[in-house]
């Protein structure tokens, strides 16, 4: 029975870390690849509504967008606010805006401009309408109106 | 004989990673670039003669500001909208009311059965825009199943799985988006 006898000591050997920061760097890498850094600070609340007929926007380089909704600062009262890159803007300053966006982007690739209306769910529609209607102007025909996901068959 | 290297120590290698991570998570969002895409028509030229469309080739569809529907002149619920819609768009049954009918030759499809039926959407300014987006998401529902079906019926497949762009070409042909959204009113007062 010699040969079932533990020799030495018992301690259990110390588990190898080594490895734990190769799993941790996947984490990082895949976090990395999935995330986009928000370059623009939001100045106004936006929950978008839900919808379930969702198209994924193609190009990111392509998109740009409007924000639409309640000012963050309570100050400023709770009427819906238009909002063009970091600054609070009116109606009037769409064309100028989507002129500038234009401008921006190669020869090649002005015509496939998408504009993303970032809406909140409780704003009204004449802020929207009025909206369109500048875009329509102002030419940029292709737009998506930014939704959440909803589950299909869920009735709220 | 060789000099021994001493190891180096990689047990804190797994805390700066998860600085890092945890500085990752913090600044960055996960994509929410969604939603429904659309068309806008070009302004209105004032000189253009108003475009004919007959009565029964249009299901007028209006939200209200309190967001009611009105389909037809006849109030109904959201959740009726797509199966209105779908029936406006198909007219199965040849019916005199629904929109006209008519064989096209589309290539890649073949004669096709389709109708002139246009859906006009009109809101008032009050409406809220979360309402807005439901009706529209309805009507994209009605008209991704009607999609769907044509595609299943000719291909044997989805209209998203179809592989060939002159495929899904020839199926948004034959069943377009028809929405047109007329000129908002202003009825429910301001806003």
């Amino acid at each position: 029975m010699a040969r079932f006898k533990k020799s030495g000591s018992r301690s259990v050997p110390g588990i190898n870390t080594g490895s734990m920061s190769d799993i941790v760097f996947m984490f990082l890498f895949f976090f990395m690849v999935i995330t986009t850094i928000r370059e623009v600070t939001l100045e106004v609340k936006v929950i978008p509504p839900q919808a379930t007929e969702i198209q994924k926007l193609e190009k990111k380089s392509l998109v740009s967008f409007i924000y639409i909704g309640q000012p963050r600062k309570t100050s400023l009262g709770t009427e819906s606010r238009i909002q063009l890159n970091n600054q609070f803007a009116t109606v009037a300053d769409i064309q100028s805006f989507v002129a500038a966006e234009r401008a921006s982007r190669d020869e090649s690739e002005k015509n496939f401009i998408t504009t993303s209306l970032k809406v909140d769910q409780n704003t009204r529609m004449g802020v929207v309408s009025d909206v369109k209607q500048e875009l329509r102007k102002a030419g940029a025909f292709k737009i998506n109106y930014s939704t959440r996901k909803k589950a299909k068959n869920s009735n709220i | 004989m060789s000099k021994k290297t001493p190891e180096i120590n990689s047990g804190s290698m797994a805390d700066i990673s998860f600085l890092l991570l945890c500085f990752f998570l913090m600044v960055s969002n996960i994509d929410t670039d969604q939603g429904l895409t659309r068309k806008l028509p070009p302004p209105p030229d004032p000189n253009a003669p108003k475009p004919d469309v007959k009565e029964r080739n249009v299901l007028k569809v209006l939200v209200n500001k309190s967001d009611r529907l009105l389909v037809q002149g006849q109030p109904i619920d959201i959740r009726q909208l797509k199966d209105k819609a779908k029936e406006f768009l198909t007219n199965p049954q040849n019916n005199p009311d629904l929109p006209e009918v008519e064989e096209v030759t589309i290539n890649n499809l073949g004669t096709v059965r389709t109708t002139k039926g246009i859906i006009s959407l009109k809101n008032d300014r009050g409406t809220s825009y979360d309402m807005y987006i439901q009706v529209q998401n309805e009507l994209t529902a009605a008209i991704n199943e009607l999609r769907n079906e044509l595609s299943q019926q000719r291909f044997g497949v989805k209209f998203a799985d179809l592989n060939s762009d002159a495929q899904s070409e020839a199926i948004q042909k034959a069943i377009p988006i028809a929405i047109s959204e007329a000129e908002p009113e202003n009825i429910g007062g301001k806003k």
